[in-house]
């Protein structure tokens, strides 16, 4: 059984309680235990680019130096968590002038210096599960469910940080639906953004994003969309004009792994 | 034209403006073109000339997603986005130039909002 670092974040425990509850339980079933560190802090939602802010990125250095004092890779299933998490590392790696001032604020025992891996929960089951492996735990596939993958924003981009996959034409999803015996439907706004945090104060334009990624899927046959982020299951579901059933995929991955039954959500 | 302006906005952005060829590729694959004002190509082209206090004032800086599109798909890595969250600091920065007072925050909730929207609006919003 391997132990990984794992971070929820804020939504997790709120709005999005399934999306964490699949994820932890499925993890299990794969040999893979995930720990929460101690006092994490929310981080934030969206990641500022700008050089001249710092204090803005220190929640998630604390969760990152976590992971690092328990000697452990960094694992976050939420999209919006996973982009501020590796943004903020990539900055660690590469941004000298920032790296001094956030370890001069923190003073930590020993400085961060960008030394945590961090898997999205999906990279966790391709590198360090595979999906051939996670295929063969695999009892109750989604036989022929022509499944339309989301990606949305925040999972690939921007790409040079985040490192995920192609940003482009990526295909983490769609083997992630293979390994669980679904067929992957390809479709144009696949990862094109669904209006984001705008639905709070100009939901027109929340609409107007999501209703054409949903056509787009709708239009490629797909039967079902899934997500890894609750602000895209939000307005998928609630800013859009169509009716395709919308999935975080930790829970089509519990049931293809036969337990979703015996999750309490 | 503000200097100062101009070189705050060009450090807080890490951007050199100058990369740019005006190809015009980041306002086509902007999500939120239709509804700006100023587009990304016009927000680098306008910190060049020290423009800032146009963009500062206009709605365009509230309407970028920060989907990071213009960011990866820019074929001279300008990185757009960039600029345009360094000119909405600079104008969320001002004093009592919040774009959101967090007493309306609950009248633009519904039960099923995710916490995830309202944090990064105060992340966006409010200073």
């Amino acid at each position: 059984m391997e132990t990984f670092t794992y971070y929820p974040g804020c939504t997790l425990r709120t709005k999005a309680k399934i999306l964490d509850v699949y994820a932890r339980a499925s993890a299990e079933a794969l040999g893979i235990t995930l720990e929460e560190p101690a006092d994490w802090q929310c981080c934030g939602g969206a990641y500022t680019t700008a050089k001249d802010e710092i204090a803005t990125k220190l929640s998630a250095i604390r969760t990152l130096n976590a992971a690092k004092t328990a000697g452990r890779p960094l694992i976050t299933v939420c999209s919006a968590c996973h982009n501020v998490i590796k943004q903020t590392n990539y900055d660690i790696l590469h941004d000298e002038e920032m790296a001094s001032k956030v370890n001069n604020y923190l003073k930590l025992d020993e400085p961060y210096c960008g030394e945590t891996t961090i898997y999205h929960y999906l990279e966790m089951l391709r590198d360090v599960i595979g999906f051939d492996e996670l295929a063969k735990h695999v009892t109750n596939p989604l036989k022929g469910k022509k499944i339309a993958a989301y990606y949305g924003c925040l999972l690939l981009r921007p790409s040079k940080a985040l490192a995920m996959d192609d940003p482009e034409n990526p295909t983490i999803i769609e083997n992630f639906i293979r390994a669980i015996g679904g067929t992957p439907v390809i479709y144009a706004q696949r990862n094109e953004c669904c209006g984001g945090y705008i639905a709070l104060e100009d939901k027109a334009q929340a609409q107007k994003r999501s209703s054409s990624v949903m056509k787009s899927a709708e239009d490629q046959g797909a039967e079902m969309i899934i997500t890894a982020c609750p602000l895209c299951m939000y307005n998928l579901k609630k800013n859009s004009d169509s009716t395709l059933p919308v999935y975080y995929f930790t829970e089509i991955l519990a049931e293809a792994l036969g337990i979703k039954g015996d999750v309490n959500e | 034209m503000n200097k100062n302006l101009k070189e705050q906005v060009l450090r807080s952005s890490g951007v050199n403006v100058l990369k740019c060829m005006r190809c015009g590729k980041c306002s086509g694959t902007c999500p939120s073109y239709d509804e700006m004002e100023y587009h990304p190509h016009q927000f680098v082209y306008m910190v060049e000339r020290g423009d800032i206090e146009t963009l500062m004032n206009s709605k365009s800086i509230y309407k970028c997603l920060t989907c990071f599109a213009c960011v990866d798909r820019c074929p001279r890595n300008v990185e757009p986005a960039k600029v345009v969250e360094a000119v909405r600091l600079a104008a969320v920065r001002q004093q009592g130039n919040n774009h959101m007072n967090p007493n309306q925050i609950p009248e633009m909730l519904d039960d099923d909002m995710p916490q995830q929207a309202i944090v990064t609006a105060f992340r966006k919003y409010i200073k």
